[in-house]
């Protein structure tokens, strides 16, 4: 394993995708694996893509990934899509989009399905980023699953994020999901070759001046464990970002330099004003607190024999038992914190 | 050694013939039966199929090829997949291929090659038994 990573640290793809799966599959020594590869990371720039499905995502990703590649800087890409419920199978089609990525050994794309993570981030596509992030690419664009918790969720990994919406998916204020505007840094309106478009953006910009979006900063801690009491330094200021709407037909490479020009102006904006800082501190702070929830789960699960959930699970179905007080009788069972 | 035992697979199109219908039914056919299946569009030259094969990781590549020019597009991927380090991932070709060409490219290592008649169940199955003794120990 320590060659392994050693490899992937060196530029070596084949072992770089082998990680990938190690830690994707979380096979033996993938732990020890990460913990090795994370003082590498913390230098790439994430930027999450997000939208309905079809709305053009992956052909954007590939327009901006050319872009950036074209002034010299290495880009990974994650692109995540749904598990199929019913069979454990999913089939992932991000890579149509990006054949123009083809034979650049300055790029690296990966597929991976949501698996177990019921459309959340997981902390696979963490990890996955983070290795990305330890073989040294320069930019990593987490294209994922525009449906569901996730779609949210990006913000929580990507120090920028772009919503993609497309004209023709009910094209009013309505179609627009709650929440989406809060976590958008960069608004999208892809598709702009075709009708509609220019309502599409105008909706978008009617709704982000008459409204009052809740910060960043705001939202992340809504949706985390955790409510920090004070905000974390910069973020503030961080609440001045207004979001700018772009119009691009990506396969014909239109807009793509303005959406660039506008990426790059939220990340100088995120470094000036020191907010990049206070937006890692939240992510890690996230972070630690799903991995601890994840870890006493499985502890205690450990601790606690099956029958005693199927058990607890007929007394509360019988009404002998509620629910909160069946949860206090696990946690006072005398073996569960071994 | 792992808990995870999901089958990657990656299904392309090389070559230039357009449609792709077969090449979606088995993709379809491997994601029911709980495979997680890269799919890659049309017209992919062989390095394109190589490099997705290497970062994608895959246990298995399945070339869906109609356009005859199977005798030249599959010994070119394999040798190319070989050359990324990809030795240990089996190569499947599915298409319409005449049986003496069958036997060659069973003699070049290509793990199966599939006609049209082919039940989808058969592929699954010889793909469940390649990832199983495949290497790819990760
Ligand atoms: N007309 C038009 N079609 C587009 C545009 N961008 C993407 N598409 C097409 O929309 C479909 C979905 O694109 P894709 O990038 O796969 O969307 P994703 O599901 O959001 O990743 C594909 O057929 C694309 O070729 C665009 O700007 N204009
Ligand atoms: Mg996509």
């Amino acid at each position: 394993m320590e060659a392994l990573v050693q490899a992937a640290l060196n530029h070596d793809r084949r072992a770089l995708a082998r990680l990938l799966t190690v830690v994707e599959n979380r096979r033996e020594g993938v732990d020890t694996a990460l913990a090795a590869l994370f003082p590498h990371t913390g230098r790439a720039w994430i930027i999450g893509v997000t939208g309905a499905p079809g709305t053009g995502k992956s052909s954007l990703v590939n327009a901006l990934a050319k872009t950036f590649r074209a002034a010299g800087r290495t880009v990974g890409i994650v692109a995540v899509d749904p598990t199929s419920p019913f069979s454990g199978g999913a089939i992932m089609g991000d890579r149509i989009r990006m054949r123009d990525l083809a034979g650049d050994r300055g790029v690296f794309i990966r597929s991976m399905a949501t698996r177990g993570s019921l459309g959340g981030l997981s902390r696979a596509t963490r990890d996955v980023i983070r290795v990305l992030d330890a073989a040294g690419f320069e930019i990593i664009f987490v294209e994922t699953v525009g449906a569901g918790q996730s779609e949210v969720d990006i913000a929580r990994a990507a120090q920028t994020t772009i919503v993609v919406e497309a004209p023709g998916l009910g094209d009013d204020v309505q179609a627009i999901k709650a929440g989406i505007l809060e976590i958008a840094d960069v608004l999208v309106v892809n598709k702009a070759d075709r009708p509609g478009a220019d309502n599409t953006a105008r909706a978008l910009k009617a709704m982000l001046e008459m409204g009052h979006p809740a910060t960043r900063t705001d939202l992340i801690s809504h949706h985390g464990r955790l409510m920090p009491a004070e905000s974390a330094p910069g973020s503030s200021a961080a609440s001045i970002w207004i979001p700018p709407v772009v119009s691009t037909v990506a396969p014909e490479n239109t807009g793509i330099g303005d959406l660039v020009a506008a990426l790059e102006a939220h990340h100088k904006y995120l470094i000036e004003t020191q907010a990049l800082d206070g937006l890692e501190r939240q992510h890690i702070e996230i972070e630690l607190y799903d991995r601890l929830q994840a870890a006493l789960m499985a502890r205690l699960l450990k601790g606690v024999p099956g029958e005693v959930f199927a058990d607890v699970i007929h007394r509360i179905q019988t009404r002998e038992l509620d629910p909160q007080s069946a949860v206090d009788a696990i946690l006072s069972l005398p073996d569960q914190s071994c | 050694m792992s808990i995870n035992q999901t089958i990657r697979v990656l299904i392309a199109k090389p070559g230039l013939d357009g449609h792709d219908r077969g090449a979606k039914v088995i993709a379809r056919a491997l994601r029911d039966a709980g495979m997680e299946v890269i799919y890659t569009g049309l017209r992919q030259t062989p390095e394109m199929v190589a490099e997705a094969a290497l970062q994608e990781d895959v246990d298995v590549v399945g070339l869906s090829i109609l356009s005859g020019a199977h005798m030249a597009l599959v010994p070119r991927v394999r040798q190319l997949m070989d050359e990324n380090g990809l030795q240990d991932v089996a190569l499947l070709v599915g298409g319409i291929i005449p049986e003496e060409d069958v036997s060659a490219l069973k003699a070049m290592g290509i793990s199966g090659v599939f006609g049209p008649g082919t039940s989808t169940e058969d592929i699954i199955r010889h793909i469940r038994q390649l990832a199983a003794r495949g290497g790819n120990p990760g």
